[in-house]
């Protein structure tokens, strides 16, 4: 988030620093003076060439999107028979939770998921529950209920083909996902 | 994503195509017997007259019905002189000497609409008496359902059990990234898609009459129950609450599903229409897990899976919803309860302690429980409607399948399919006569 504020500042200072014309001795044509241009010492005088301030687009980076920023990472894992949110994962989750407190027109599902072992309706409930923590953890730390969906895919909808512990784990998961992705 | 539309032309040109096709199409799965029953019947079944012109073998479907249940022994029918079709040719003393107890003979004759008469008689080799004997009058597509009944009339004379065999199943394969809910017959043949869709789709549960199936959808994004009519084809939604909706299980009276909603947080379960108006009512009031509804067959009660004791386990409800019972209390995982038909006993899934899940049957009123399988993952426990077998789900080289076993553990079966992972089967209830 503060990375976001300080881009947003630097942005803001470029932007305000572009249109402000220099006046320079009489008879020679004023320009627009950029602080990133290198300027000529001497002027050409009488150009009779009409210049015009180069517009400066404000680029801003979609932090959920942005790879340098947590709100791009979505997905919590849990272990075995688990829905309890593991503590590296609480940045994660406390990162999502102040963008919605921060953004009250954003929404989200939380969509559970668990390995393949066991019955699938079994799975549908305990996906749900991881789900439902996440949701829980956001709602402690400032986001709206009205802004989070919960629903689960139980084994239906694995990341990670495979019988290997290694797959089951990457399939323990709960996945954020805005509304509009 | 496909627009409803789109998928409307998709799913007529998908019923199109398979009313095309000729219905002595392929068999989609085969069968693999293991294991016998406690007793078998010596029985021999001689080839009907003129049968050998027709494109359906009757005596052949009815062989192998009788053979698949493991209850029954054929005995060799080839090589009398001459080959008997009426009771009065029939040749007892060398029958017996055979070692058949049973012995069937019929004939079959084209009428002058197209149809043909197909009559049998069941004799019994040792008594030298007519234990039954029907005429069925049915065109050339009928011949195999025919050969299905005349096979429930054997089965039923000798075991003292109604037959199977002209029951339905259903189950789910998954092709590559589509899902298709399949109906086939009882043996795994003619096959149809009933519903297809590139999003998974699970637990589908037969209507009692035979007419509807609700299943769960994933093609929302998230779960949701249909209820598919088989006549028109069409599918209507009649649980899609906030959350997720699923675990759709029909009351006896064919009006009403319990199903399971996460609308008010948790899973829980709930009462909805078939017809999908009206809201829900809810009959758990837990803060845990409470899923699996499975009515018994007098409608009183429901089984269902819980784990407010801690971890998974099976719990018996009045089916209005109220205190529940615990039914089991062996290992730390079970789950997936289905009622037997006759009421006696239900067969569910248990966790083993090496991590393995199968299949076992719990008897009501000695509460004993015996294991019936020892697969890795066995699940999806289904009883054929004569409550002597259970159609579940199970896995060989890497791919699911579908495999029965007999109520008392001793027959077992497996269905192969040409190609595709099969999971999710739910036997059809008994036809009419």
């Amino acid at each position: 988030m503060r990375n976001v504020v300080t881009t947003l500042v630097v942005l803001g200072v470029l932007a305000g620093c572009s249109s402000t014309p220099t006046k320079e001795q009489e008879g020679a044509s004023v320009e627009d003076r950029k602080p990133t241009v290198s300027q000529p010492a001497q002027k050409p005088a009488d150009t009779g060439v009409a210049t015009k301030p180069l517009e400066t687009k404000t680029v801003t980076v979609n932090p959920l999107k942005d790879p340098a920023n947590v709100l791009s990472k979505r997905s919590v894992y849990f272990d075995y028979d688990s829905n309890i949110v593991k503590d590296e994962f609480k940045p994660l989750v406390t990162a999502h939770a102040k963008y919605l407190s921060q953004n009250r027109t954003a929404h989200v599902t939380v969509q559970g998921n668990t390995d393949e072992r066991g019955s699938r309706e079994y799975n549908i409930a305990l996906g749900q529950r991881r789900a439902d923590a996440v949701k829980q953890m956001m709602q402690l730390l400032g986001a709206s209920p009205q802004q989070i969906e919960t629903v689960s895919f139980g084994e239906e909808k694995p990341r990670a083909e495979g019988n290997d512990e290694k797959a089951y784990a990457e399939n323990r998961r709960a996945d954020i996902v805005y509304q509009g992705e | 994503m496909t627009t409803i539309l789109t998928r409307r032309i998709a799913y007529w040109l998908t019923v199109l195509l398979f009313a095309a096709l000729p219905l002595a199409a392929r068999a989609a799965l085969t069968i693999e017997i293991v294991g016998a029953g406690a007793t078998q019947i010596p029985i021999a079944i001689v080839p009907f007259r003129t049968e050998e012109a027709l494109p359906q073998k009757i005596t052949q479907v009815v062989a192998a019905d009788l053979t698949r249940s493991g209850l029954f022994k054929m005995v060799d029918a080839g090589g009398m002189v001459p080959v008997p079709y009426e009771p009065e040719q029939l040749n007892y003393p060398q029958w017996q000497a055979r070692g058949a107890e049973a012995v069937v003979i019929g004939t079959i004759a084209q009428m002058s609409d197209g149809r043909y008469d197909v009559r049998f008689r069941l004799m019994d080799a040792t008594k030298q008496t007519q234990l039954a004997g029907y005429a069925y009058f049915a065109p050339a597509g009928d011949l195999r359902q025919i050969a299905h009944k005349i096979a429930d009339v054997i089965y039923e004379k000798l075991t003292g059990d109604p037959g199977v065999f002209a029951t339905k199943i259903t189950y789910i394969v998954k092709r590559g990234k589509t899902f298709e809910l399949q109906v086939a017959d009882a043996d795994g043949y003619g096959p149809q898609t009933v519903a297809s869709s590139t999003e998974p789709l699970i637990s589908p549960a037969w209507s009692p009459d035979g007419t509807r199936i609700a299943y769960v959808s994933f093609e929302r994004r998230k779960p949701v129950v249909n209820v598919l009519n088989l006549a028109t084809g069409q599918s209507r939604a009649v649980a899609n609450f906030s959350g997720s909706n699923s675990a759709p299980a029909w009351a006896p009276d064919g009006r009403r599903l319990a199903v399971v909603l996460t609308k008010d947080g948790g899973s829980q379960i709930y009462m909805v229409n078939a017809d999908g108006g009206g809201g829900a009512t809810r009959l758990t009031h837990t803060s845990s897990i409470d899923t699996e509804p499975n009515f018994s067959p007098d409608g009183q009660w429901i089984l269902f899976t819980s784990d407010r004791g801690g971890g998974p386990q099976i719990y018996r409800m009045p089916a209005s919803g109220g205190q529940a019972q615990r039914m089991t209390f062996e290992g730390s995982y079970n789950v997936s309860p289905r009622h037997s038909p006759d009421g006696k006993s239900f067969a569910f899934v248990q966790r083993t302690g090496g991590g393995q899940f199968n299949l076992a049957v719990q008897d009501f009123a000695s509460r004993q429980v015996q294991g019936l399988t020892d697969g890795r993952i066995d699940e999806s426990p289904s009883f054929a409607p004569n409550s002597r077998m259970i159609l579940y789900a199970s896995h060989m080289g890497g791919r699911g399948i579908l495999a029965a076993v007999s109520s008392d553990g001793r027959v077992k079966q497996r269905f192969l399919e040409n190609a595709g992972d099969v999971r999710e089967p739910a036997w059809g209830p008994a036809g009419k006569k």
